[in-house]
């Protein structure tokens, strides 16, 4: 092979199927992510634009860069505030970015934390490169191989819901890769990926709804 | 020569008393004893790391939460975590705690940590973190907290460095 990708062209499992569309899979799930006490941390680009468009909450943190983080950040939460579900909205170039992330993910496992992964095989928002999920990586597997208690693959809006409630039901850390259409269209308000709410204005509106969330000291 | 116990005691026993509640780390040999300290500590949640970087997220994602954290590092760690703490902590201000000890410097007999030591306090200072040595026990107690009041303050990430003649001491 020479270190060349043996094929050039898209050889995931589901290769030329219709997939479901993100913004579908966030409108499935959004009646859950404003669940008191449920906050969000979601990588930039479309995932966020589209979550911000269904209904912006101020349990809601728009990581808007420093890619790769979004799942040391939910981390981070979940093992400060066990009284909390934190869901982590990731995707398969920031997964790819912070592959270690998913061991350390695995060590600590909180019971607390659902991981989202929309995989879209792409890095949609800077023009559309396919990434290694695009040539067969399997981010389930890796999670998985990580030492994720739960992991699992959802192709539609309702197994996405389903393996949510039974990620929250099961009090045991969850992958979930949710396949994606490559595809984004700014919603209305949304000027390309930049979103009418400021970024530290969501920051630190985002800090203050946590610390009003306050459950026991642990 | 052994990593000091006593120096490492008394770090960790000032990032306790201005209520750090969150370590995360990824261990290097001069860090081995405050890990340990950390790891025995049941007040103390320690995350062992598998890149630096990683530590800046659990950092941020403690600061929202309402806890106190700090981040413990080699300098090659610091190298390694740019992003996070420009595209994270810096973008996002957020006040994150840095020890990161200083290789490279004066005394370094390995080889390979002589390039992160010329570059390290230069790479601080173009970031615009603010940095203090820790250096002699003395003195230890006092940055710790001047550093921890300026981080929150300024909400963005300062750094100790800590030094061999601190964390080192004759066998």
């Amino acid at each position: 092979m020479n270190g060349k990708e043996p094929s050039k062209g898209r050889r995931g499992d589901s290769a030329g199927a219709i997939r479901m569309r993100r913004l579908a899979a966030l409108e499935a799930l959004h009646p859950r992510l404003e669940e008191e006490r449920t906050v969000v941390v979601t990588i930039m680009g479309a995932v966020a634009a589209e979550l911000q468009s269904l209904g912006h909450r101020p349990g809601f943190f728009y990581l808007q860069h420093a890619m790769g983080l979004a799942s040391s950040i939910g981390l981070g939460i979940a093992v400060c505030r066990p009284e909390l579900t934190v869901v982590v909205l990731d995707g398969d170039g920031s997964v790819l970015m912070n592959l270690g992330g998913l061991t350390t993910l695995g060590r600590y496992r909180p019971s607390n934390l659902v991981h989202i992964v929309f995989d879209n095989e792409s890095l949609l928002s800077v023009g559309g490169f396919p990434t290694a999920t695009a040539t067969g990586a399997d981010l389930a597997r890796i999670a998985a191989a990580a030492d994720v208690p739960r992991t699992g693959r959802a192709d539609t809006p309702e197994e996405v819901l389903d393996a949510y409630d039974r990620a929250v039901e099961s009090r045991e850390m969850t992958t979930i890769v949710a396949k994606v259409e490559d595809h984004y269209a700014a919603p209305a308000e949304t000027v390309g990926f930049v979103t009418p709410l400021g970024l530290l204005e969501n920051r630190f509106q985002f800090a203050r709804h946590l610390e009003t969330l306050k459950g026991p000291r642990i | 020569m052994p990593v000091s116990i006593d120096h490492s005691r008394l770090i960790y026993d000032a990032l306790k008393s201005h209520g750090v509640r969150l370590i995360s780390a990824l261990p290097e040999t001069w860090l081995v004893h405050l890990v340990r300290f950390a790891e025995e500590d049941p007040d103390t949640i320690l995350v062992r790391l598998a890149k630096e970087e990683e530590g800046v997220g659990l950092s941020m994602g403690a600061h929202f939460a309402g806890v106190r954290s700090a981040l413990l590092m080699q300098n090659h760690g610091f190298l390694a975590s740019v992003n996070g703490i420009v595209s994270g902590a810096q973008l996002f201000r957020v006040p994150l705690l840095m020890l990161i000890t200083a290789r490279g410097e004066f005394g370094e007999s390995d080889p390979w940590q002589t390039e992160g030591g010329l570059v390290t306090r230069h790479l601080l200072d173009a970031l615009r973190i603010p940095r203090d040595d820790l250096t002699a026990p003395e003195h230890v107690a006092e940055r710790i907290a001047k550093a921890h009041v300026l981080a929150h303050a300024s909400n963005r990430p300062v750094a100790l460095l800590l030094g061999r003649d601190l964390m080192w001491e004759p066998a």
